[in-house]
This record gives C-alpha cells, sequence and structure tokens, in this order.
C-alpha cells in the first residue's frame, strides 16, 4: 500500500532504512526462522534418513514413507489413527459447527438481555487446558462417581448409560464430543462477530418486506456470514489433525482401548518419543510428522482453491 | 410487549440457559466436590459441601505430594516472559512491515503468516535435537523460545491491524521535529498499542499457559515442569484418590477462571474485534 507510506520514510537513505528494518524486524524474523521454520523443514529432512543402533544416519531417500503406508505393522496403525482423525473431525464439523452457529444465531438477536453473561459463560471451557476438560469429564462420565448415570436416571434415561469413554465403540466419539463441548465457543464468537457486522438497513429491508426472525437468520444472515464459517472450518481442520493433549490424558499414549481412540497426534507421539511397546524412532517420527503437515496443507488449499474462491466476499 | 413476543424471548434464553448449564455445571461440579470428604464426593456429588461435609484433605494432599508451587510458577515465569517477548517483537515487526516500504516486505509478511496456520508442533523431532544440541534440554528458556516463535505470526497479524488504524499525522508531525525513528516507535505507537494486549493474549498466551505437548517433549524434571503437565502427572499417578485428584483440577482451574473473570470484556471484545474476519 504506497499511500500508507509517508513521504519522509520513503525519502529516507537506504542505510538508514536497512538499519532500521534489521533493528526492528531482525528479532522477530531470528526466533521465528530459528525455532519455527527451521525445525519444521529440519524434520523434514530427516525423514529421509534412517538411523542404525550405533546411532549413525543414513540417507534412505523415501524408505520411510513406504515403510509407513506399505509394511502392515506401520501401515495399519496410520490408517487407523488416520480414519479416526476423519471420525474426530467429521463430529466436530457436524456437532460443533452447527451449535456454535445457532448460539451465535440467538446471541445476536436484536434487544437480548444478558447478552454479556451468555457470552462469558459459554465461552469459558475454551479458555481451560484441554487436559483438565479430558480429566474432568472422565471423572463425570465414570460409572464409580455415577454423575452422568445418576443425571440420566433423573430424567428416565439411565437404562441408556454405559462406560462410553472405556468402550471401542464409543470412545472416540465421546471424546470427540468432548472437545466439541470445550470448543464450541470458538465457532460462536467468530460467527458471532460476524453477524453483528451485517449492516443494520440490511435488517430492516428484510423486517419491512415482513421477514420474520428464522427467515432472516437463513436467507440473510447466514448466506452473509458463510466466509467466516468456512474459516471455522478450516481452522477446525487444522486443530483436529494436530490434536494430542485430549486424548492423551484421557486415554494416554496407547489411545485405547486397542487403539480405538488413536490420532495422528498421538500415534506421530508414540512413533517420535516411544512407549511401553516400542523405543522412540525420530526418524520414522519425523516422516509421521512429515505426512501429517502434507494432510494439512492439503486441507488448507482446497481452503483456499475452493472454498475462498466460491465463497463470495462481501464488502461491507 | 405482546404475549407472542414475551413467549419467544422466554424461549430464547431457556435454550442460552440450559446451554449455559451445560457449559459451567461441569466445571463447577469438579471445584464443589473438591471442598468436600469422600464419602460426600459419592454420597451426594450434586450437594454443596456444607458444614458436615467440608474438607480441605484433598488440597493438603496436593500440597504435601506434588510441586505444585513450583509448577505455578514456571507456568508464571514461562508465560509471562513469552508474553512479553511476542508483543515486544510482534510489535516492532508489524511497524517496520506496515510503515516502511522496501523490496521483499510481501513475501517476508506471507514468510511470516505461514506460522498462522502451519503448527509449529509437527517441528517437534528438530526442536528436541536443537534444544539438547544447545544444552537447552529441560529448561523454560527452550519453552520461552519456542512459544515465542509460535506466538509471533498472529500477533504481528493483529498488531499490523492496529497500527493501520493509528493516525499517520501522529508519526509525521514528530518526524519533522526530528525524532529518531526509534523513539517514534518507542514514546508514539508503542502506547497506543495497549487496547491489543488483549487480543494478542487471547491468541496467543491461554495456549501458552495451557500447553501440554512442548513441556512433556521438552522437560524432564519436576523443577521445570509447568502446571499443564504437572497437574497431568500428578492426576495419572493419584487416579484413585479422588479428593486430591479434584483438588489438582481446581487448582488448575481456578487461576486461569478467576483471571477470565476479570478480563472477559476485554478478552472477548478482542476476540470479536475486526482483527479475525
Amino acid at each position: 500500500m504506497p499511500e500508507s507510506v509517508s513521504n519522509i520514510t520513503a525519502q529516507m537513505p537506504r542505510a538508514k532504512l536497512a538499519g532500521l528494518l534489521l533493528f526492528f524486524l531482525g528479532p522477530a524474523v531470528a526466533i521465528y526462522t530459528l525455532f519455527s521454520i527451521y525445525p519444521l523443514v529440519a524434520t523434514m529432512a530427516l525423514s529421509t534418513y534412517t538411523s542404525d543402533p550405533s546411532g549413525a544416519r543414513y540417507f534412505v531417500g523415501l524408505a520411510n514413507f513406504e515403510t509407513l503406508l506399505g509394511d502392515a505393522l506401520w501401515s495399519k496403525p496410520f490408517w487407523n489413527a488416520f480414519g479416526n482423525n476423519l471420525i474426530f473431525f467429521a463430529v466436530h464439523m457436524c456437532v460443533q459447527n452447527p451449535i456454535g452457529i445457532a448460539l451465535a444465531g440467538l446471541l445476536s438477536l436484536p434487544g437480548l438481555r444478558l447478552k454479556g453473561f451468555y457470552r462469558t459463560v459459554m465461552f469459558l471451557p475454551t479458555m481451560l487446558s484441554v487436559v483438565i476438560v479430558g480429566f474432568s469429564w472422565n471423572l463425570i462420565l465414570s460409572p464409580l462417581w455415577g454423575v452422568a448415570s445418576g443425571a440420566l436416571k433423573a430424567v428416565g434415561l439411565g437404562s441408556l448409560f454405559a462406560p462410553w469413554l472405556g468402550l471401542e465403540s464409543s470412545a472416540l466419539v465421546t471424546l470427540s464430543l468432548i472437545s466439541v463441548w470445550q470448543f464450541v465457543g470458538i465457532p460462536m464468537m467468530l460467527i458471532y462477530a460476524a453477524l453483528l457486522n451485517i449492516p443494520e438497513e440490511l435488517i430492516d429491508a428484510a423486517r419491512v418486506d415482513g421477514l420474520g426472525h428464522f427467515r432472516i437468520f437463513f436467507h440473510i444472515k447466514l448466506p452473509l456470514v458463510l466466509p467466516t464459517i468456512s474459516l471455522v472450518s478450516v481452522l477446525t481442520f487444522v486443530a483436529n489433525f494436530n490434536a494430542f493433549d485430549l486424548i492423551y490424558s484421557v486415554k494416554g499414549a496407547l489411545a485405547g482401548p486397542n487403539f480405538a481412540t488413536d490420532i495422528l497426534g498421538t500415534f506421530f507421539y508414540r512413533t517420535f518419543f516411544g512407549n511401553q511397546l516400542q523405543l522412540g524412532n525420530p526418524t520414522m517420527g519425523s516422516a509421521v510428522a512429515t505426512v501429517m503437515f502434507f494432510i494439512i496443507l492439503l486441507g488448507l488449499c482446497l481452503y483456499l482453491f475452493l472454498v475462498q474462491r466460491r465463497v463470495r466476499r462481501y464488502a461491507f | 410487549m405482546t404475549a407472542e413476543q414475551r413467549a419467544k424471548s422466554l424461549s430464547v434464553h431457556l435454550v442460552l440457559i440450559a446451554y449455559s448449564v451445560l457449559a459451567v455445571g461441569p466445571i463447577l461440579l469438579v471445584v464443589m466436590n473438591s471442598f468436600k470428604v469422600r464419602s460426600a464426593i459419592f454420597g451426594s456429588p450434586l450437594a454443596l459441601p456444607d458444614a458436615t461435609t467440608f474438607s480441605l484433605v484433598g488440597y493438603e494432599k496436593v500440597f504435601r505430594s506434588s510441586h505444585i508451587l513450583t509448577y505455578y510458577s514456571n507456568s508464571l515465569i514461562v508465560t509471562l516472559v513469552s508474553m512479553a517477548l511476542v508483543l515486544l517483537f510482534g510489535a516492532m515487526a508489524a511497524w517496520a512491515l506496515t510503515e516502511y516500504r522496501f523490496r521483499g516486505s510481501t513475501a517476508l509478511a506471507l514468510f511470516l503468516s505461514i506460522g498462522i496456520m502451519v503448527p509449529i508442533r509437527l517441528g517437534s523431532v528438530a526442536i528436541l535435537n536443537m534444544m539438547r544440541s544447545a544444552g537447552l534440554n529441560d529448561t523454560l528458556t527452550a519453552l520461552v523460545l519456542v512459544y515465542v516463535a509460535q506466538g509471533l505470526p498472529m500477533s504481528i497479524f493483529i498488531l499490523s491491524e492496529f497500527i493501520q488504524q493509528i493516525p499517520k499525522d501522529l508519526r509525521d508531525a514528530a518526524r519533522c521535529d526530528g525524532v529518531p525513528e526509534t523513539r517514534i516507535f518507542f514514546e508514539v505507537v508503542a502506547p497506543l498499542l495497549r487496547p491489543a494486549i488483549a487480543t494478542v493474549a487471547v491468541f496467543t498466551i491461554v495456549p501458552i499457559w495451557n500447553d501440554l505437548w512442548f513441556p512433556l517433549i521438552l522437560t524432564s524434571s519436576d523443577s521445570t515442569h509447568t502446571v499443564t503437565l504437572g497437574v497431568q502427572q500428578f492426576l495419572g499417578q493419584y487416579i484413585t484418590d479422588w479428593n486430591s485428584v479434584l483438588a489438582a483440577l481446581s487448582m488448575a482451574i481456578l487461576p486461569v477462571v478467576l483471571i477470565y473473570v476479570i478480563l472477559s470484556r476485554q478478552l472477548i471484545a478482542g476476540l470479536t474485534s475486526g482483527a479475525v474476519k
């Protein structure tokens, strides 16, 4: 933006400008490059090496990836984790985003009282550590404590209770829902902010035309906040395919029962750091991280090229 | 208000109240029961502690058998130092990127924005190797360096938006008076960035305080554990001791909730501000 630069800085001598840039940008660029970008690149480079028991490293090209995707010993847990991760993501998309949109819609109703109170309370879980949230739910859902079964009994649904977190069939969905419970505040807040930015005249015009709240929401507001909804979706995608803390703190590194809750983050941790069953393997760990990087990159590209292009941005 | 409007507004409030209960209920339940004796935790989990059921036995146990105060101070040091550096270096970089015209500035801005989307966690293998060879393994410094690198991209992005909103005349007037650039930044621009602190805090500070991954990878001794990791390990060890588990959970929850309630207005304003559209 040329007009944002004042004439005085544009006329600055080159050496002086270089000095200023070094002073202002130097620390940020140095720390960021050294501890964020370089490790990413170095990890990818390490994924093309293997090490023998003596610790020496050899270049092996793409052999680690062939092992990871081709050798049943590696590919089975990898695809299991990938599939589980897709389910984890699908639950977020199908539950977290609709609830977030609905709550944002209610909060943005004109003249609603106690708005600030509801917002504060509903956003609270998002502020807490995933570890704390996971463990608290672990206790609440535990048959030992009986809070969840008691609550269900109170509404006459006692027979529905099962130790959901312990069953192979329901553990993953239960954990996904715990994560949804915690992070629903993010879509809620971002969509709420977008809804507030819709110009009043648009809504007033619709009201004059005789549209009710519901139709105004679905036909006018919702299409206008679609860019925000797709942004929320891509944020959810990146966060989900990089998730680790919740599974690790509730289920441990082995993501039980029988790896039913294993996702890429826990698989990466086990491969890289090791656990009761295997020794840590930094080069294979790097390969897993590299695959995760490309999965996230693919999601970002899909968002940028498909969604971002299709969804029209409305300038207010 | 007509009867129909009143019924509508009532139903909206009912939905919002129901969801609010779902959101804070579990947290209240844990905190409430951490102040009770074991028999009351199991006997009447939904009751508030009273004179007969009140007990601090869980808290005593946590203080006795974990280094909870060390964890708190580690978390505080790491979070505050990281926050200060993210704000300082982030504001300086944002200033240079928005104020000075130079070749490659767009490319540099793009390079810096990679970190907003790509999680730094994926570089953990190399980060651990680097920290080991630099002798920084198992130190708080290692955590601070990683968190500053992680927080910078988002803070530069947010602070750039803020700096663009500062009137140009202000800096140009100072320049005409011959004030050096560094003083313009530190004495004119930086004080005006105070409102941005809350926004930056939501996006960078909260994830740092709550992070489990890097303390798990980079720290190995009790003296360098943060609250999140320390409590996580304590919970694993004392899993059958419900008093201690509930107390440890509450001790991790309460400071965050307290700060959140005090700052919630600014935090939410920051979150819903124009920076993220």
